[in-house]
């Protein structure tokens, strides 16, 4: 990085804190003491990091000054009018506009507490921060979140499916927002969460969300991630979940959309035969970067963990893989597995991985695998040899290099989504 | 049944006790003052009679180096180094220099017999010709007239410059250069001695190569230069092992090995790393802190590294291959132990500039004790690298619950119509494996020495022979008081 863009950034952090300042009185829970102190802390800690930059190693393939020249503001009144949204799938929908939770869009159940972040911040003196780690984009979040989906799903509960919108407004300007995410499964308790993320297509904004997710002993969480932000947008995500004993935290992130995303998720498994699946898909084409950092902890014995991401990039795009597997001196008998694998559609995209293992515990069966490459000419020859013509051909092998990753989503309604959000891409970003 | 029977004699030469290199030789020494500073760079290259040109060069290093920070983003811990607290050169007191082996310091002979060195001519092992360097200086070389026949320069680094300043001057930092990082600056600066080796068009060298490096004196780093350089058209096998004496204080040894591989040509580059790796409560040690590179500049060119890390309380080493020559080859083949106090951080970098290149990585890390051991590597894929392929494939094995094995791959590939893959498994010995070996009548160190061995073929395969019989048998002993 330059001193230029270095620079850059240091005024987009400046840019941040100064609306911070001008805003801490109005922010949501503003007169909650141990809130207006969170934010304080989070602020004096993005003070001191600023916008993560390359020379931070677990930056160094993602470039933020794309956002540090954008000049974001906060969506200061609603849109006047709402967004288009796409048509309910399951029972119970919270629809967030600009980070702000919309309960006029909004289907919530009523058996458990679900619902806004802002009315319920109350009670969650000891729940804020818990989970999530100090990082700037974390930090910023803190300072700055306005609402986000707070829901307590009582052990042994059945909490069914539910539909979570992020929507991007139609603004003249360049907005940000970050939302903050409470979710919490008591033991025992089930619940399917479907998150889909919208922008329109020319607007610049960006979503910043952070989640914290506590799943329960034995309890299990199917988490699925729809990112189909507007070309323009920005989306710097970070999920942070914390498995007890006996608990499974599934998440498939599915990354479409965005000129950048960045999907950051950390799971720490904390008890003994606590489970993690990660799996995921990054398609991205024309003057998009699609970054995916996973982070495995595994402090606890008999766990396991299986990763599976696909990247497809096409045109002058760029993807990203890092995923690191931490195994804990506590961890023995742990399984870990983790693959990435990257198929490169055009002469300029680039793609670059890092897996990565850290393991202190010797009784461990932990491995990765990471491949790239081009389509397999073979493979294509034997379909047009079956007289399928060659496009046709190439989008029937980038979907099957997809259903390793994507076969992990059982829900049907997500599998709806998936599809509808991967329908056509080939053939879009071919032509 | 012959694997066995090799093992169970490594395992028995094993338990004659730890680290049997750890003797000290008595011998009237010359050092340069304490501390490192303009005058102490300008004193190396006086002692040294260099030319003009490389006393600028170093000194163009050391200011180089003076803004730079030392890195700190390997996995390895230890207490900041104070480089003014060591000597940077020290060499026998020999005033005249040898013309031939009749001539060296007998007791500096002996040293090396004691290592099991073949430093008489008459008993060639194989043949292979030897380069001794003791602390800063090189005291012998071996069969030099038989290679001069071949039109093969073999002698120390210091010579070289004497005797073929416009070689040197030609390829020295030409592929490491004097800023390439804090580890080679340093040595860029200071260094003192080290093999060269200019194998001419056409040439296939004969014998072996081998330079065998030994700290001795104490409080002194050791910065050695190797540079190799391979016409068209030839092959050449060079080896290379060090020892030092077992101390209490750490020791440094930064060295720079540059290999040029032209059209055709073929070098092959063996390490077995034994330095003093420091005692069971992780006292003492040798700080390993190298830079080997290899630029295949000319098409079809192939540089092939191997190394067995058993040393060193500390290593920090990347022997990397830029692939700049079409069809050129790159090869990475590892063993890392680390065992009691041990940390290792090594790995390779294969950097696809031409067409259809290709490379091979094979790292083996093998953790006991409280060691940590790190593989670390990058394969980069330029633009222009159509069709460049490579495998690698890290497995690390965990003795004991108090080690670690890390494995840190980094792929940035840019082009389209490259293949790159990687694998990586972390395990421990099965139990049903040391079952299986105890049930034939192995003791269980034995069985472990079996199975480490088993793990690490792969990579002792690429040995040559006498050093892969070595290189077993150091596998056994710095895994010893590992099991049990």
């Amino acid at each position: 990085m330059n001193a230029q863009t270095s620079s850059a950034a240091s005024s987009t952090a400046g840019a941040f804190l100064a609306r911070f300042e001008g805003l801490r009185e109005h922010l949501p829970g503003g007169r909650l003491p141990w809130l207006a102190k969170l934010r304080a802390e989070a602020a004096a800690f993005f003070a001191a990091a600023g916008l993560p930059n390359r020379r931070i190693e677990a930056w160094r393939y993602t470039d933020l000054a794309p956002i540090a020249q954008a000049g974001f503001s906060e969506a200061l009144t609603l849109a006047a009018e709402a967004p288009a949204l796409p048509p309910m799938r399951a029972p119970y929908r919270a629809v967030f506009v600009d980070g702000r939770f919309a309960e006029n869009l909004s289907v919530m159940p009523e058996a458990y507490p679900c619902g806004s972040l802002a009315a319920g911040l109350d009670g969650t003196e000891s729940r804020l921060g818990a989970l999530a780690e100090d990082l700037p984009l974390v930090a910023l979040n803190t300072m700055l979140f306005e609402d986000g989906l707070l829901l307590d799903l009582p052990a042994g509960a059945e909490g069914g499916v539910i539909e979570m919108l992020s929507v991007a407004s139609h603004a003249s300007r360049p907005i940000a927002f970050h939302p903050r995410h409470l979710i919490r499964l008591g033991d025992g308790a089930s619940l399917t969460l479907i998150e889909t993320s919208l922008g329109p297509a020319e607007a610049t904004y960006l979503h910043n969300p952070v989640f914290e997710i506590a799943v329960g002993a034995g309890a299990t969480l199917s988490h699925v991630r729809i990112q189909r932000e507007g070309r323009a947008g920005f989306q710097l995500s970070t999920v942070h979940a914390a498995v007890q004993a006996g608990g499974t935290y599934d998440n498939f992130t599915l990354n479409a959309g965005a000129r950048l995303v960045r999907n950051e998720i950390h799971a720490s498994l904390l008890g003994p035969k606590a489970a993690c699946h990660m799996n995921g898909a990054q398609l991205a084409g024309d003057g998009q970067h699609a970054d995916t950092t996973t982070f495995l902890d595994h402090a606890a014995p008999d766990c396991a963990s299986r990763q599976t991401y696909k990247t497809v990039l096409a045109g002058k795009s760029r993807g990203v893989f890092q995923g690191k597997i931490l195994v804990r001196q506590a961890a023995q008998r742990t399984d870990g597995y983790q693959m990435n694998q990257a198929l490169l559609l055009s002469e300029e995209a680039e793609i670059d991985a890092k897996p990565q293992l850290e393991i202190y515990a010797d009784d461990v069966k932990c491995s990765h695998g990471a491949t790239v490459g081009a389509l397999d000419e073979a493979q294509l020859f034997y379909l047009r040899a079956r007289g399928i013509p060659a496009e046709q051909a190439r989008a029937m092998l980038v979907q099957a290099f997809l259903v390793e990753a994507v076969e992990g989503v059982t829900d049907p309604i997500a599998q709806a989504a998936l599809a509808e959000a991967t329908e056509g891409w080939w053939e879009r970003e071919a032509a | 049944m012959a694997a066995v029977a090799e093992t169970l004699e490594t395992v028995q030469a094993a338990n004659d006790g730890g680290y049997k290199w750890g003797f000290e030789t008595d011998i009237a020494m010359e050092f340069a003052p304490k501390g490192l500073n303009e005058d102490i760079v300008r004193f190396i290259s006086a002692k040294k009679n260099e030319p003009e040109w490389l006393l600028e060069w170093r000194l163009k290093a050391y200011a180089m180096w003076l803004k730079m920070e030392e890195p700190e983003w390997a996995a390895v811990k230890y207490p900041k180094i104070d480089y003014q607290d060591a000597y940077y050169y020290a060499a026998p007191s020999n005033k005249t220099v040898p013309k031939s082996l009749d001539e060296v310091d007998p007791e500096l002979l002996r040293t090396y017999e004691k290592l099991g060195i073949p430093v008489q001519e008459q008993q060639r092992l194989q043949g292979i010709a030897v380069d001794m360097v003791f602390d800063s200086v090189s005291v012998a070389t071996t069969f030099k007239d038989r290679l001069a026949k071949e039109g093969i320069i073999f002698c120390s680094i210091s010579e070289a410059v004497q005797n073929h300043p416009e070689l040197v001057k030609q390829y020295l930092g030409s592929v490491v250069p004097q800023g390439d990082n804090y580890f080679a600056c340093l040595n860029s600066a200071v260094f003192t001695d080290g093999s060269f080796v200019f194998i001419p068009k056409g040439v296939r060298c004969p014998m072996e190569l081998s330079t065998y490096f030994r700290i001795n004196a104490k409080s002194t780093g050791q910065f050695e230069r190797t540079l190799i350089i391979a016409e068209a058209g030839s092959h050449v096998s060079y080896l290379e092992g060090c020892t030092a004496p077992m101390r209490d204080e750490n020791q440094m040894h930064a060295a720079v090995v540059e290999l040029v591989a032209m059209d055709d040509a073929t070098i092959k580059y063996s390490t077995v790393q034994n330095w003093y790796p420091g005692d069971a409560e992780g006292k003492g040690g040798i700080y390993n802190f190298v830079t080997k590179r290899g630029a295949c500049r000319g098409a079809r060119s192939k540089i092939s590294w191997t190394q067995v890390e058993t040393g060193s309380a500390i290593t920090w080493k990347y022997p990397s291959c830029m692939l700049l020559g079409d069809d050129s080859v790159g090869e990475f083949y590892s063993v890392a132990i680390t065992n009691n106090h041990q940390q290792a951080d090594t790995g390779t970098k294969m950097w696809h500039v031409g067409k259809n290149t290709r490379s091979t990585i094979v790292s083996k890390g093998i953790s006991a004790g409280q060691g940590q051991n790190t593989y670390r590597g990058l394969v980069k894929v330029s633009p222009k690298a159509t069709g460049a392929r490579n495998f690698t494939q890290c497995d690390s094995l965990l003795i004991g619950d108090q080690c670690g094995a890390h494995t840190v791959p980094y792929i940035e590939n840019r082009c389209a119509t490259a293949k790159v893959e990687h694998e990586a498994t972390t395990s421990r010995i099965a139990e049903d494996q040391l079952f299986y070996c105890r049930s034939r009548g192995l003791t269980q160190e034995e069985a472990v020495g079996l199975i480490v061995n088993g793990f690490c073929r792969e990579v002792l395969k690429e040995l040559p022979m006498e050093f892969a019989v070595e290189a077993q048998k150091l596998l056994a002993i710095s895994l010893e008081g590992s099991v049990g």
